[in-house]
């Protein structure tokens, strides 16, 4: 079956206060929709930390969520630096944030680890100067 | 045990508990945020140093039962506001984060 619930954001690059809104908002969304506990843990947490990349790290950018019967697919789109080396990037501990960045609790280098470990599929497709998109999907 | 006895159990300071009757279940420690998303389950007490806006939406999405601010550690302007409207508890204590870990750990049985 093809039909989904989607949900649409624009995620603002600007503002650290209101970072986290798009997640919390679809945590929310899918508390309604009579989604599963775990399945919307996994979901908002791996949506929330791609969503503080975009605003860290690319000014912000967009991001889309599709229910479908079987899976939740999440979809961020941003238009930022794009990522110089995934690999690396993908590994605990590694991370460029700035210092006051890091003054925020953020740039422990776990952000892109998570998003793979909570999800079933993370796919990052990434080019220098253009920017980046990172599409994962868990299932039910 | 319920984050208001659990707030009385180790005299913490209560600065919001628009939640006061959800059941604590252990404890989380930590400042680094991704470590915390990565690390904290449902209904533990999340113990930090962090003051920033950013623990609402952490709380929120790990679904902690409570923030223990420790070390007498100020939230930012703001933060309490949002607090209330999203639901989430936060404390605060003079003790250290080991030392508000133990505590909770004494007085949960979890020792
Ligand atoms: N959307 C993005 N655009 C450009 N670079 C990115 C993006 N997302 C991640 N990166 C790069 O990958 C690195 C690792 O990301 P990751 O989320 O794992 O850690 P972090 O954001 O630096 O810290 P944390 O997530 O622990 O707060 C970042 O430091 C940054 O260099
Ligand atoms: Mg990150």
């Amino acid at each position: 079956m093809s039909e989904s619930v989607r949900f649409h954001f624009d995620v603002n690059g600007q503002s650290f206060t209101s970072a986290g809104q798009a997640s919390v908002q679809v945590k929310k969304n899918l508390r309604e929709l009579g989604i599963a506990p775990d399945v919307i843990r996994r979901v908002s947490i791996a949506m929330y930390e791609g969503e503080i990349n975009m605003v860290i790290h690319a000014h912000g950018g967009e991001a889309d969520v599709e229910v479908y019967e079987d899976r939740v697919v999440i979809i961020l789109n941003d238009h930022g630096p794009g990522i110089k080396d995934v690999e690396l990037a993908m590994k605990e501990g590694y991370s460029t944030a700035p210092d006051n960045i890091r003054s925020l609790g953020f740039g422990a280098g776990m952000g892109l680890p998570n998003m793979k470990r909570y999800t079933d599929e993370m796919k990052i497709d990434t080019e220098l100067g253009v920017g980046t998109k990172i599409t994962m999907t868990v299932r039910f | 045990m319920t984050v208001r006895e659990l707030s009385k159990a180790l005299g913490c300071e209560e600065l919001k508990l628009p939640e006061p009757d959800r059941e604590v279940e252990g404890c989380y420690c930590g400042d680094l945020l991704s470590w915390v998303m990565g690390r904290a389950q449902a209904s533990q007490a999340w113990i930090t140093i962090m003051s920033n806006i950013n623990i609402v939406a952490v709380a929120t999405l790990c679904d902690v039962s409570c923030i223990i601010l420790s070390e007498n550690v100020m939230p930012d302007d703001g933060v309490l506001d949002v607090a209330e409207a999203k639901g989430v508890n936060i404390l605060r204590t003079a003790d250290t984060t080991f030392g508000a870990a133990a505590a909770l750990a004494r007085v949960t049985g979890n020792e």
